[in-house]
């Protein structure tokens, strides 16, 4: 299978807007509130543009039951950790959907894992995959381990580093390819220092790890410095950071190997918007972040205004095609709210 | 038949059944013992028993002791009928 980090910007528009468009009309068609919430603003069609399809703010999730199929053919819903903002997204999966979503994770990731299921290091502690009441992190680690084997967890179960078992494991793994997936302050805290510590090596790994900076902020810890000293004291240089979200399940946005931004898959983009005008804003000019993907066919997921704070960097001058972005951080509480509350009364 | 209860076996010694339990029709997580986690355990037995990889899509197509027996006859390992 070809990768899927190969549409330039202009082939993207061309591929998507047709796509995106036709789900627009099927939410339209299937979900009442998302209906009512298209004609209170009147969006109608022609669409000549991504950036000109209608965006529903992500936190309506949280207030509003919002599908695209009948209860009948609703397989799973899955819930958002909820630890911002109040309240949990709910999102309905029928059982196509629930099937395409964990296979376009795997065919994105592909780009940098490869073909293979590699041997796979958890920076984390197994009870996050066994508590009966799995949180949003142990759902992340466990939709992770379809892609790997031979799992070794490098926290004990008491949610201590355990270097004897990610000693054992590169002893085992360690001369060939391997995965290390965890969330991104797991994997500063609890995978680079007891690595440095123990002197690991670590040159092997492909590092897959998410959920952001904050945590790491008081440590002074940013991106460019957490690649570096990976790489100086582990010899880990291929390392991934990704964006997405439970409302866009499937759906991530993937660093490229030099470290320079966050690439969309094919199947999906940003538009980053000022948040005065809501106009897309120009290159190099901080704003909300909207995710489209044309992966959410059972909920009106497609086209989503985050409440996270972007910047596209560049456009087609990276190491893949596409908008080449980051994530800068959470929207001011007010913004986001004012945004909500328009919508609310229109839903 | 003899492949067949080697698959038998795999399934249940990886999800903690009783020797003499039914297998043939079961589904993921249509019983308790068959979440995810085991799933990855029956995956990594499959793979050791017949020496064979699985990649991720056949992972996730795993839902099923039929799907078992259909991947397993793709690697070669099993024959139909």
């Amino acid at each position: 299978m070809t990768g899927l980090f190969t549409l330039t910007s202009a082939e993207r528009e061309a591929r998507l807007l047709p796509e995106l468009a036709a789900l627009t009309e099927h939410h339209r068609r299937s979900c009442a509130p998302y209906r009512r919430i298209l004609d209170a603003i009147g969006a109608a069609p022609p669409w000549d543009r991504v950036a000109g399809l209608p965006w529903l703010p992500v936190r309506l999730f949280k207030t509003h039951e919002l599908k695209s199929i009948p209860d009948a053919e609703v397989f799973r819903v899955l819930t958002s950790s909820g630890t911002s903002g109040g309240g949990r997204s709910r999102i309905h999966l029928d059982r196509a959907a629930a099937a395409a979503q964990p296979r376009m994770l795997a065919a994105t990731l592909r780009q940098v894992l490869g073909p293979e299921r590699l041997p796979m290091l958890i920076v984390d502690t197994r009870s996050v995959v066994t508590d009966p009441a799995l949180s949003a992190r142990g759902a992340g680690v466990l939709g992770m381990m379809n892609l790997g084997r031979a799992h070794t967890f490098a926290l004990d179960e008491r949610g201590a580093p355990d270097p004897e078992a990610v000693k054992g494991f590169l002893a085992a793994h360690g001369g060939r390819p391997f995965l290390i997936f965890g969330f991104t302050f797991m994997a500063w805290l609890h995978l680079y220092a007891p690595a440095r510590e123990h002197g690991l090596d670590l040159s092997n790994g492909v590092l897959i790890h998410s959920g952001g900076w904050k945590k790491l902020a008081d440590r002074a810890v940013n991106p460019a410095e957490f690649r570096a000293k990976f790489a100086a004291d582990t010899g880990l240089r291929r390392i991934h950071d990704f964006y997405g979200m439970v409302e866009q399940i499937g759906t991530i946005f993937l660093e490229g190997p030099d470290g320079c931004g966050l690439y969309c898959p094919d199947f999906a983009d940003v538009v980053i918007r000022e948040p005065e005008t809501w106009r897309e804003a120009p290159v190099g000019t901080p704003g909300v972040i909207e995710v489209v993907s044309t992966l959410p066919t059972s909920y009106p997921g497609h086209v989503l205004l985050t409440e996270d704070l972007g910047i596209v960097h560049g456009i087609d001058d990276g190491a893949w095609p596409g908008k080449r972005f980051s994530v800068l951080g959470r929207l001011p509480r007010a913004e986001a709210r004012g945004c909500g509350d328009t919508y609310q009364e229109a839903a | 038949m003899a492949h067949l209860d080697r698959i038998r076996a795999v399934f249940r010694s990886s999800l903690n059944l009783a020797p003499d339990a039914e297998v043939d029709g079961l589904a993921y997580r249509a019983i308790p013992q068959w979440d995810s986690l085991a799933h990855m355990t029956l995956v990594a037995a499959l793979e050791d028993e017949f020496d064979i990889m699985i990649d991720t899509d056949d992972v996730l197509d795993l839902s099923s002791f039929d799907k078992a027996v259909a991947l397993l006859e793709k690697h070669g390992v099993v024959t139909a009928g």
